[in-house]
């Protein structure tokens, strides 16, 4: 991904500094799917970028489920007698709550600043924009996760590191994040959007958080792929049926920003 | 007469219950430099967005080099150039990483030379290793100048490009202005400095509650007449 932005050339202003009308500019026009993806790439990487220097998302994301881990922890400590019937439910729940935060700024910032406007200027079709920006938000989302999980190993004793667990938080946050991009665009320049979102989100997101937990609950109890596949289809299903959805509306969203 | 590369006509704009602008109509030709005046309110700010395509009009149209904005895709977008009050900038970005970024927006091929060309044309070339957010807001105006012009674009829209400039960069962006605008490029400029106005362009229209009011060369106006009338048009 970091290689999508040019470095800078190493000269300096030594030589006469180039004039304007002596640079012809030449642009690919079309350019078909390569093109297309070059940008969704290149939105990707400059959010990566973006938070890599001001670590505003990432941060905020790890500390605020780590915390949430912790109080859970502590919350259901005094009353469970075993931990698997609720880490589940945790792990979900913290899922979806954190996610929330890295989605409020994923458009959030952009409008904030008024670079969306300069993204839309640009002759990019407007669904590059959404993958492009899912594509960071997935990657927020699961850095964030790799840390959650081990808190949570830590704090309940619950050993979630299962590959049929993994395979569903994959698929989940996917689909989290499919919904949550194009709700977020939706919310974007709405004045509350800090609580819009989740009000928007959440209730669309009880398909994925039942199927979630119960594949997690399931693999826990020992069961096998015969029990879980159709949850995970549910998931795979959601995933597919979103992806389609946004990538057909999300042109509607932004004709007046 | 220059071709006219931008042409709104019977333009109109309502949000809400508000008609921000009542049957637009104006031109601007190759290398000419029209000033947009007016009260806040009168409507500047609608117009450039609709010529910018970020919003679209209740009724009438726009055309750029002939092409009608409401029925050309997002190829007509690299015909654009906007400076905004905003400066539409990546502030955790440095000046070059927010030029290479838009250079791959704008699909360019090998835009080093490129962005070293309008780095050094705004005088940034020395600050581009640096986070846009430390810059001044002048730097930020300046590098959002090079922004706009990056691909080349034959029209240009100005949204009152001067606010927050001190002399030396309100000189080198009149500088910039007066270049640009003599390669065969439209630009449309707002502002709020009369003065400036009449220095910087070739024609001025002066709206007015959503309706051109006035419009003339900028030869045939002087600052006290230019003062008069944009007096008139404010207490109305």
């Amino acid at each position: 991904m970091s290689v999508l932005l040019q470095t800078e050339p190493n000269n300096n202003a030594l030589v006469a500094p180039p004039s304007l009308e002596n640079q012809p500019v030449q642009m690919h026009t079309g350019g078909g799917v390569g093109a297309y993806l070059r940008k969704v790439g290149a939105i990707a990487d400059k959010d990566l970028r973006a938070e890599i220097r001001a670590k505003e998302v990432f941060s905020t994301m790890t500390v605020f489920s780590v915390l949430a881990v912790v109080i859970f922890g502590m919350a259901f400590d005094l009353r469970v007698a075993f931990p698997t019937s609720v880490v589940p439910g945790v792990l979900w729940a913290v899922m979806l709550f954190t996610g929330v935060l890295g989605l409020n700024r994923s458009f959030g910032a952009e409008v904030d600043r008024g670079s969306l406007a300069a993204l839309l200027l640009a002759p990019v079709d407007r669904s590059a924009i959404y993958f492009g920006k899912l594509l960071a938000n997935l990657f927020f989302l699961l850095a964030t996760q790799c840390i959650t999980l081990p808190a949570i190993l830590v704090i309940f004793n619950v050993n979630i590191f299962q590959t049929w667990i993994l395979v569903s938080l994959l698929l989940g946050t996917v689909g989290y994040v499919t919904v949550g991009t194009l709700f977020a665009a939706l919310s974007a320049s709405v004045r509350a959007r800090e609580s819009m979102l989740p009000i928007l989100l959440l209730p669309v997101m009880l398909p994925v958080f039942m199927a979630g937990t119960k594949i997690t609950g399931l693999v826990l109890d020992g069961k096998g792929l015969n029990d879980i596949q159709r949850w995970l289809g549910i998931l795979i299903a959601y995933d597919l049926i979103f992806l389609v959805v946004a990538f057909l509306v999300f042109d509607l969203i932004w004709e007046e920003l | 007469m220059a071709e006219s590369l931008i042409s709104v006509s019977n333009l109109y704009k309502r949000y809400g219950s508000k008609n921000v602008l009542k049957g637009v109509n104006l031109d601007v030709a190759e290398g000419q430099v029209m000033a947009l005046l007016g009260p806040n309110g009168a409507g500047k700010t609608t117009l450039m967005r609709i010529v910018a395509g970020l919003a679209r009009p209740n009724r009438g149209d726009v055309t750029l080099g002939g092409v009608s904005l409401g029925k050309a895709g997002t190829e007509l977008r690299r015909y654009i150039g906007l400076v905004s009050h905003l400066p539409l900038l990546y502030d955790n970005l440095s000046g070059w990483e927010n030029l290479a970024f838009f250079a791959r927006m704008y699909d360019m091929q090998t835009p080093e030379p490129r962005i070293e060309a309008v780095l050094h044309a705004v005088d940034l070339w020395q600050r581009r290793r640096d986070a846009v957010r430390t810059y001044s807001r002048g730097m930020l105006q300046r590098l959002s100048i090079a922004r706009a012009i990056l691909h080349n674009p034959p029209v240009l829209l100005l949204d009152e490009p001067d606010t927050g400039l001190d002399q030396t960069s309100s000189q080198m962006l009149h500088s910039l202005i007066r270049q640009l605008g003599a390669s065969n490029r439209a630009i449309l400029l707002s502002t709020h400095n009369l003065d400036r106005a009449l220095e910087w362009a070739d024609s001025i229209c002066l709206l007015r509650d959503g309706k051109i009011a006035y419009q003339a060369s900028a030869a045939t106006l002087t600052g006290a007449s230019l003062r008069q009338l944009y007096a008139e048009a404010s207490a109305s």
